[in-house]
């Protein structure tokens, strides 16, 4: 049965379905439960943003705050996948890899193929991303295109209530390490989620608006963003076909490329910077793989190459809108 | 037969004394072969600290799961990973431990609890948490050990596994394994407190040190530590103090050391020769018992080099296998 609920409420029904299915799985990050050791109540927060309430009064020591240690926990959840366990580990902001990336680039990706095939790493780290909250330099962030860079590692980018049960519980089933990335601002909006559990297979993009004009390829956030500027182009007559690419490792290029070949125009749009990004990956493949396809030169919509910035003024220039997404889209059709 | 004043009976001190000598002429013939120029890449070798992973490693079961350092040839021996497979991938090849992708490096047999070498020093402190920490959910018994050397044992994913097993009571143990250079950089300079006993205090561990070229020492310790853990009485730091026989790297001119310096430490600290007087002067064991060992390892060492030399490389379809579970 299919209701209305938020992607925070379908990530924690995610994450309660499958510590219910299988034992093996369990969670830990900084204030998964919230006041630990303290005098007032147990399970007072349920992560930052509410994600894991309420799992602790069902599972108990399954759910493990951690100190405030992301070198020692995310290693030690990387460790306890080697030995057979699942865990699901929250680093609080993507931004804060970097004082725990070696556990993750270094051994998480590495150990299947660097101890020939003999080791299965099946550790998912749930962490959030993107702008929009004021939140300045070092919590706004994107950085996926820093994990798509490493192989061995998938990455997983949804972007409604939806696609967040099902990949979540993909992730936690799959066998190889998964940076599953949330964005901050989408765990409010809620959509239509079935109650039952279910699993979304990794590499199958979303073609979330069907158009003949152009091609939209982008994920998380800018889904919402790249849909608006479809609606306000469709008035003028263009057509845009928007891509959610949900999971950008593995990534569904047959969709891309396909939905390039009938439009011959694409936009890419990350809210990550523009160098190496995930809209800088994605031209090059088209270019490479169908040049001949296209009407027009592809359009980048990123973020500048700059920190986000902290002031209002700034930070929403700062992020990719729905009017330099259209902007873009006109661009290509003037050819 | 005169009475055994030693912790291990008959059987297991030959155990030990195998062990140990398997892993010097391993290295010792990895040490020859390097200077050959057969052996691609850059290996660090073990040779002169056979008595800590051996007197540790012998508490241990498959299930007891161990994260090694680049120094892991010894480790790997001790928890049982084979041998010839290790020569195999320490040369490169499709038979090797690794299947010629991971290298000195990078052997791990997770099936032994070995759960690799590690390229990234203090990096394997974390992971052995994990293991405690799985074997605690699993409540099987189980322990996780962390090596790290005197160098790694500055670095911060080493400091905070410190700080992580004692607040959640890991099963977890971990070893510094001192011989007293972090590459060329000796402890005096770039370890702050004289005794690393203080150092796990400091982070609410008991913490022991042991003379690491003294078998009995280190095997007696790190059972007392094991067994407490095992038994739910939380992590512990364990000291070897001990030497390194060859440089930080095949190839090191070792010109930071003292003149005469590993002259000395082989003539006088020999954990092997150390081992061997005792067992011998005790009367337990004789001397043609070693020497049958002696011969059988050196048998068995030089049919892993050849083994090793004459066995395939991997080919271009192995390049691309083994990046994922699933694609």
């Amino acid at each position: 049965m299919a209701r209305k609920i938020s992607m925070r409420q379908a990530l924690n029904e995610a994450l309660d379905q499958e510590m219910a299915r299988d034992p093996t799985v369990f969670v830990m990050g900084e204030d998964i439960v919230g006041g630990m050791g303290g005098d007032g109540e147990k399970d007072a927060w349920g992560g930052v943003l509410g994600v894991t309430k309420g799992l602790y009064a069902k599972y108990g020591d399954r759910l493990l705050d951690t100190p405030l240690s992301e070198s020692a926990y995310i290693g030690a959840a990387v460790g306890a996948a080697a030995c057979g366990m699942r865990p699901v580990a929250e680093l609080m902001f993507i931004d804060f890899m970097g004082v725990c990336f070696d556990e993750i680039f270094n051994q998480a990706a590495k150990f299947k193929y660097m101890f020939g095939g003999k080791a299965e790493t099946p550790v998912v780290i749930r962490t959030m991303i993107g702008g929009g909250f004021r939140a300045a330099a070092q919590h706004s962030q994107v950085l996926t295109p820093l994990f798509t860079h490493i192989p061995g590692l998938k990455v997983v980018v949804p972007s409604n209530a939806y696609d967040a049960k099902g990949l979540l519980i993909q992730s936690i089933r799959d066998n190889d390490p998964v940076i599953f990335c949330e964005h901050k601002n989408l765990y409010g909006l809620e959509t239509d989620v079935p109650q039952e559990s279910y699993a979304i297979p990794f590499g199958e993009a979303n073609v979330v608006r069907e158009g003949k004009h152009v091609t939209i390829v982008t994920y998380g956030m800018m889904v919402h963003r790249a849909l608006d500027a479809a609606a306000a182009l469709a008035k003028d007559k263009v057509e845009c076909e928007v891509i959610d690419l949900r999971t950008l490792s593995p990534i569904d290029w047959d969709t891309v490329l396909e939905s390039v070949e009938n439009t011959g125009r694409l936009v890419c749009v990350d809210e990550a910077h523009p160098r190496c990004s995930i809209a800088s990956d994605v031209s090059a493949k088209v270019s490479q793989e169908i040049f001949k396809a296209l009407k027009a030169g592809i359009q980048m919509v990123t973020s500048p190459h700059t920190p986000v910035p902290f002031s209002p003024s700034l930070e929403d220039i700062y992020l990719p809108s729905a009017d330099k997404i259209a902007t873009a889209v006109r661009k290509t059709m003037a050819n | 037969m005169s009475k055994n004043p030693f912790p291990l009976d008959k059987q297991g001190l030959l155990e030990a004394y195998r062990t140990m000598r398997t892993i010097r002429e391993f290295e010792e013939r990895v040490h020859n072969e390097f200077a050959k120029g057969d052996i691609p890449g850059f290996v660090h070798l073990y040779a002169g600290e056979e008595a800590s992973g051996t007197g540790i490693m012998m508490h241990l079961n498959d299930r007891d799961r161990i994260a090694s350092t680049h120094r892991g040839h010894g480790h790997c021996i001790a928890k049982g990973v084979d041998v010839k497979e290790m020569m195999g991938e320490i040369y490169g090849k499709a038979m090797g431990s690794c299947r010629g992708k991971g290298g000195s490096m990078h052997i791990a047999d997770l099936s032994k609890g070995m759960m690799g070498a590690n390229g990234i020093l203090g990096a394997g402190a974390p992971l052995a948490c994990g293991a405690a920490l799985a074997a605690k959910f699993r409540g099987d018994g189980g322990v996780g050990i962390s090596f790290v050397g005197d160098g790694a044992s500055n670095q911060g994913m080493f400091l905070e596994s410190l700080n992580l097993a004692a607040v959640w009571n890991l099963p977890a143990i971990f070893v510094v394994e001192n011989n007293g250079y972090a590459e060329s950089t000796s402890r005096e300079y770039a370890v702050a407190v004289d005794s690393y006993v203080d150092r796990a205090a400091g982070f609410g561990l008991p913490g022991v040190t042991v003379d690491g070229t003294d078998f009995f020492a280190v095997y007696e310790a790190a059972g007392e530590i094991i067994k407490r853990a095992r038994e739910g009485g939380g992590p512990a730091l364990l000291e070897c103090k001990m030497i390194r026989f060859f440089g930080h790297f095949e190839g090191d001119q070792q010109t930071y050391r003292g003149k005469g310096e590993v002259e000395h430490i082989r003539a006088n600290q020999d954990c092997i020769k150390l081992f061997a007087d005792k067992v011998l002067d005790a009367g337990v064991i004789k001397r043609p018992e070693l020497e049958a060992i002696d011969k059988e390892i050196v048998k068995l060492i030089d049919e892993a080099v050849i083994t090793a030399k004459a066995a395939p490389l991997p080919t271009a379809k192995d390049l691309m296998t083994d990046v994922y579970v699933t694609y």
